[in-house]
């Protein structure tokens, strides 16, 4: 199977994503970049575990202080939520729906979008509080973990809507296919890291 | 598995199968998703209901978070299908190597 071929429903593969050595050279490549991505984010969140809390005096915020309840809730349910709409992109890629799959990235796109205004409005409140990124080792540790994060979601928007734009007139096929897969490996991934971070910092940080 | 290719001979037959076995997967999905969801809001509860110790809160959430990150993982990222060999070895190789970096800063380190 070659990547111009040009498919229907009835003569589409099984798996869109692996039929060709290019993709299946992606996949591996791009679980090969996630576990490096695991390793980033491991460091990350051992340097905010080390220097939780740590501030230089007791005029600063602790993350007991700071954290809210709802706002992470909401930024979580979205984000699990653009979880789940970037899956059912995949169910209809699957089956060679491209409008179906195209619709499904724009609403993924769209809770993506939803997630990082959440994060930007939330830094800002933090910072009006004094808790900013040179205020202590706390805050540098806080805004890199969470700030990376944030910036792999930016990232990942930016990624979806070139994909949707740029394959836009081009409908499915193998050239193409792997691209979106892979793009729903990374999305999930964010919100790996993002279940994390609500347990460890918000979470744990409520907790004391 | 759902992404394997079959042959009957028959195409259609083929065809039917193959939109059955998504549909079916994306039941599958449908039910990570919703167990995701409730594992969050019990983590989140245990937090908002002050009853609980830390000592016991702490762990309980971290469990909740690896359990979802399972699903997530073995359902939403398909690990559980064929062909995920390579995938596991690099993605747990790279949860040793972190494993490893937050048992140090969070023991043999301290400020």
């Amino acid at each position: 199977m070659h990547a111009d071929e040009k498919f229907t429903y009835e003569t589409w593969p099984a798996a869109p994503e692996k039929s060709t050595l290019e993709s299946k050279n992606k996949f591996l490549g791009f679980w090969f970049f996630l576990g490096g991505e695991t390793v980033l984010f491991a460091s990350l969140f051992a340097t905010y575990l080390a220097l939780k809390d740590k501030v230089p005096s007791t005029t600063h915020h602790l993350a007991k202080d700071l954290f809210e309840l709802p706002l992470t809730f909401v930024a979580t349910m979205l984000l699990l939520t653009s979880s789940l709409t970037s899956v059912y992109a995949m169910y209809h890629m699957k089956n060679f729906a491209f409008k179906k799959m195209m619709v499904w990235l724009g609403l993924t796109a769209l809770l993506g979008a939803g997630f990082l205004g959440l994060e930007v409005y939330e830094f800002t409140l933090y910072v009006h509080e004094g808790h900013t990124f040179t205020s202590s080792a706390f805050g540098s540790a806080f805004y890199t973990l969470v700030g990376f994060h944030g910036g792999h979601v930016a990232f990942g928007l930016l990624w979806c809507l070139t994909l949707m734009i740029r394959n836009s007139k081009r409908g499915l096929d193998l050239y193409n296919a792997p691209k979106f897969y892979v793009f729903s490996l990374y999305w999930h991934f964010i919100d790996v890291v993002w279940v994390f971070i609500f347990t460890v910092v918000y979470l744990m940080g409520m907790v004391g | 598995m759902a992404n394997q290719q079959l042959n009957s001979g028959n195409p259609r037959v083929d065809i039917e199968y193959r939109r059955k076995k998504n549909a079916e997967e994306m039941r599958y999905q449908l039910v990570s998703f919703a167990l995701m969801i409730f594992l969050t809001l019990i983590a989140f509860s245990a937090v908002y209901i002050k009853g609980f110790t830390a000592w016991f809160t702490v762990p309980f959430i971290i469990l909740l978070a690896v359990v979802q990150v399972i699903f997530q993982l073995y359902y939403f990222m398909h690990m559980s299908h064929k062909g995920h060999e390579a995938p596991s070895l690099f993605l747990y190789s790279g949860v040793l190597v972190g494993a490893v970096t937050i048992l140090a800063f969070t023991t043999i380190i301290w400020w």
